[in-house]
């Protein structure tokens, strides 16, 4: 009877039990479409385009920004979300997909006057634009806010482009160290007047623009600028002016009163409010997401596995699956033997299986599309090269040419070489694994080294250790700081660009052919010929095997049915173009 | 009492002083032994050479080692000034450095995030010791019964599942699934009904775990305690069974548990880290998680002092407390 009895509590408990695991399982309901715009509405196009204003957009995050100082950030999710507050001459046009790289004028009335053979760019600025007090803003205002990047000691951490280009020698030491009474002290830019700016370059580069375009090139009030703790209260220019922020907790943005629509033809400014909420947990912001209490993971980098399964299976319409313009990939070291002769480094390619890499990464939906060269889709001159049929034999290794290729190198038994992976990157890791299981096939024998990502630089970023290790591969990953063939490529590939250390050309590839390619592209002003030079350099990188692309990135990112006007901007290597949202209520 | 109290507050200081040598020494002698820059250190991601030697000139890590010493405990009692030419960065007191990554000063970090871990450590602890030391009683003076197998197979279980599984859980069934709780803090002077409804999971989560090691340990204390001849002597001079255990058995079964305690609260004040990153608690633990993520070494800094400083004050109330609950201890 006692054990009846005892049996009974046990099997009631366990129901109980089971019944609330059913209920954590079963999640957000059972509607397959859920009750979003559709799946990758925002990748075909505009996802429930609205006009209506009003409400609060709510972003969630893990990450906390970098900085709020446009001159200071350097992570793409707070690039997107900086145009909120702030405006540069010229900005990425508000248009699904690949069209947003076009530039469109901002602050300026129009794209620059290009003269002097491309090394000077002049701009007028539009009437009606204003700083947050009301005042207007000038010419000059652009060129204090440019100018702070040269006081590397005080506003550290953007990049550095516009400093290379203007001021090559670095004879400039930024306006806190300016003897000049105005600060305006930097010789490169010139305001003739309050309307009118002049940039004039050391010599031409054609994606000049480009760089205006990232907030570095953003306006400061010089009279509101308090260093290094302008990161906690940046001066609006934009649509909205920062109402509170306590980094790690919450970031709070409401109207900025004194911006007019009529002078700016880019943000159409919808909700009331913007909120950004951190959360220490990526699970908990995943359900948080499909529960509806927030409608945008900031930083975008995609849901958890269990958050993705859950929303592909019960709101699919709610899911957008978008191209990041990250490729992972994998540098031959062509300076550590055998990886200095071609055919060893082919015998890697042709013995890879891709589609195990492509696995580890998450699949084709969560991880990315197979890649067959280095240039992102995202980038002009961006084609389908892939000399080594790597598509064509979906993705599986060629034993065969492997052997073919060792025997040609010398090496017809294999060889043993190691592989760099970044242990606080797990994918990573994952990847090398898979990939020391693939050439295990072809009598290759890969060593997985793992190190710490916060000491890459002085490992994958020293040839001297790179070479004194042994170390024939490096796994890793690289997205533009500005979509085009030099903001993506150039750093990596571009054999002046090899340091001795905080080297990112880990290949140490020095080609005069490359070189010159970029040199070629960099006179260009126009883009479209200058994509025809990239294209041209990324098959010669191919040919040359000296990396291996394996994975065009892509994610699973979740779209509230609150959200409108979403749509996937590859300016934002793919995250939605913050700008533009609203909200429906 | 008083002498002994003087001479305890006196170790206190000590202690504390040591604590803050040892933590200096750490962040800021180590590492230079060991050939990395603290300046690199403190810089957290934006390691450019110029924004590294601005880093340099405002900790004035070109003075002697003493001098910096000097500096650092100055700052904690009169605040200092981080200045690299014209940039100065005013660190009012108590400063307990300055985040050169949020460009904020740490300790209104700290309390900021103070109040939010004590919320956590108070509720969860008084669940805790009322939930565990019944069950341990309970399971001592029915010992071999169902009840105690029962309480002490939950007590193992709450010592062996870890928060990120059993906060998770709770998470999933009873916010997200059930949605009978908001889990988004909220202060308590911001509203006070939110703030507890959003405590609740992570009290009872937090407590399950410690409830266990506590129940187990009043068990096996009480179980030698029942065993003593002055239990035997207070039944034999006829005393009710409710007097002999809760005023002569539960005096001594306080004594290891508030040593425990001592430790316990004393090092969840310094920042309960996996609760509070669980259910995004805003407390000193998520703090110090975050300031590790972004290399932001000065709160990291901060954290460790302190979390050592309530562990030291933690442990003395713990033997002041002592003299309280047994009269056998003497105090002097």
């Amino acid at each position: 009877m006692k054990r009846s009895s005892r049996s009974r509590r046990i099997a009631g408990a366990a129901a109980v039990v089971g019944a609330l695991l059913a209920t954590a399982a079963c999640g957000g309901g059972s509607d397959e479409e859920g009750s979003g715009a559709g799946f990758n509405a925002a990748v075909k196009g505009v996802a429930a385009k609205s006009a209506k204003k009003g409400g609060t957009l709510k972003f969630v995050n893990k990450q906390e920004f970098d900085s709020l100082d446009p001159q200071r950030q350097y992570y793409g999710f707070a690039w997107d979300f900086s145009r909120f507050y702030a405006r540069q001459l010229i900005s990425y046009t508000p248009k699904p997909g690949n069209a947003a790289n076009e530039l469109t004028p901002d602050l300026a009335t129009s794209t620059g006057k290009i003269t002097n053979g491309g090394k000077t760019y002049t701009y007028t600025l539009r009437d009606g634009i204003t700083w947050e007090d009301g005042s207007p803003i000038t010419s000059k205002d652009v060129k204090y806010g440019i100018e702070r990047i040269w006081a590397k000691d005080v506003v550290s951490g953007g990049p550095g482009y516009l400093r290379q280009v203007l001021d090559p020698k670095g004879e400039y030491k930024g306006p806190y160290k300016d003897k000049a009474k105005d600060k305006l002290g930097l010789k490169a830019i010139q305001t003739p007047n309050d309307k009118t700016i002049v940039f004039n370059l050391a010599k031409p580069n054609g994606d000049f623009e480009q760089m205006l375009a990232m907030p570095t090139g953003s306006p400061v009030k010089a009279d509101k600028d308090t260093g290094a703790k302008y990161t906690n209260r940046p001066f609006s220019s934009g649509p909205y002016k920062v109402q509170s922020y306590a980094p790690g907790k919450s970031l709070s943005l409401v109207r900025n009163p004194n911006w007019k629509k009529a002078s700016d033809p880019i943000r159409p400014a919808l909700p009331d409010k913007v909120s950004v909420t951190f959360n220490s947990n990526l699970e908990a912001i995943d359900r948080l997401l499909i529960k509806g209490d927030y409608d945008v993971f900031l930083s975008a980098t995609g849901m958890t596995p269990s958050g993705r399964n859950d929303a592909l299976k019960h709101n699919k319409g709610n899911v957008d699956n978008i191209v990041t313009s990250f490729v992972r990939y994998v540098d031959f070291t062509t300076k550590v033997k055998p990886l200095d002769n071609i055919h060893c480094r082919k015998a890697v390619i042709y013995g890879t299986d891709y589609k195990s890499l492509q696995t580890t990464r998450g699949g084709p939906q969560a991880g990315g599309d197979i890649a067959t060269n280095m240039l992102p889709k995202s980038v002009k001159g961006a084609d389908d090269y892939d000399p080594y049929g790597i598509v064509k034999r979906g993705g599986k290794a060629d034993l065969a040419k492997a052997k073919d290729e060792l025997k040609q190198c010398g090496k017809a038994g294999g060889f043993s070489t190691s592989i760099v992976a970044r242990s606080d990157q797990p994918a990573e890791v994952d990847a090398a694994e898979a990939l020391q299981a693939s050439l295990k096939k072809v009598g290759i024998s890969l060593n997985v080294e793992p190190i710490q990502g916060s000491t890459s630089a002085s490992i994958t970023g020293s040839p001297a250790v790179m070479k004194k290790r042994g170390y024939g591969l490096s796994m890793t990953g690289w997205g533009p700081d500005f979509p085009t063939g030099q903001g993506f490529s150039q750093p990596l590939i571009d054999g002046r660009f090899i340091e001795q250390t905080g080297n990112y050309n880990v290949s140490e590839t020095n080609n005069a052919e490359i070189n010159k390619y970029f040199d070629d592209a960099l006179k260009e002003t126009d883009p479209g010929k200058a994509g025809a030079i990239y294209q041209k350099m990324n098959h010669k990188v191919s040919d040359l095997a000296v990396q291996m692309p394996f994975i065009y990135e892509k994610n699973i990112t979740w779209r509230s049915s609150r959200l409108t006007n979403a749509f996937s901007s590859a300016a934002y290597n793919g995250r939605y173009d913050y700008s533009q949202l609203g909200v429906v209520k | 009492m008083l002498a002994y109290l003087i001479r305890r507050l006196f170790a206190v200081v000590v202690m504390l002083l040591v604590v803050t040598l040892t933590t200096f020494a750490i962040f800021f002698v180590i590492p230079k032994w060991a050939g990395a820059d603290p300046a690199l250190l403190f810089v957290g991601k934006q390691a450019d050479p110029a924004a590294i030697e601005g880093i340099r000139q405002k900790l004035s890590l070109g003075d002697p080692v003493l001098v910096q010493f000097w500096h650092f405990v100055q700052g904690l009692f009169a605040g200092r000034d981080y200045a690299n030419g014209t940039d100065v960065t005013h660190c009012p007191a108590p400063c307990f450095g300055y985040s050169f990554r949020t460009e904020q000063a740490v300790w209104p970090q700290l309390t900021d995030a103070m109040p939010v871990t004590l919320s956590l450590a108070a509720g969860a602890c008084l669940l805790w010791l009322v939930g565990g030391i019944t069950t341990g009683v309970v399971s001592a003076l029915r010992r071999g019964t169902l009840w105690d197998r029962s309480a002490m197979t939950v007590a193992l279980a709450g010592v062996s599942l870890p928060i990120y599984f059993t906060g998770l859980l709770s998470l999933a069934i009873f916010s997200y699934s059930l949605k009978w709780v908001n889990v988004d803090y909220k202060g308590f002077g911001d509203d006070p009904a939110m703030w507890f409804e959003s405590l609740i999971l992570p009290w009872i989560t937090l407590a399950f775990l410690y409830a266990a090691m506590y129940a187990r340990l009043t068990r096996a204390t009480m179980l030698e305690i029942m065993g003593e001849d002055y239990i035997r002597t207070a039944r034999a001079k006829g005393l009710r069974e409710r007097v002999v255990i809760g005023r002569h058995a539960m005096r001594s079964t306080w004594t290891p548990v508030l040593t425990l305690l001592g430790l316990d609260l004393g090092a969840l004040l310094g920042g309960a880290v996996l609760t509070e990153t669980t259910y995004n608690l805003p407390g000193l633990g998520r703090l110090a998680v975050n300031a590790i993520t972004e290399k932001d070494l000065p709160v990291i800094l901060g954290v460790t002092l302190i979390a050592a400083v309530f562990i030291v004050v933690a442990n003395l109330v713990v033997d002041l407390l002592y003299a309280v609950i047994d009269p056998r201890v003497r105090l002097g």
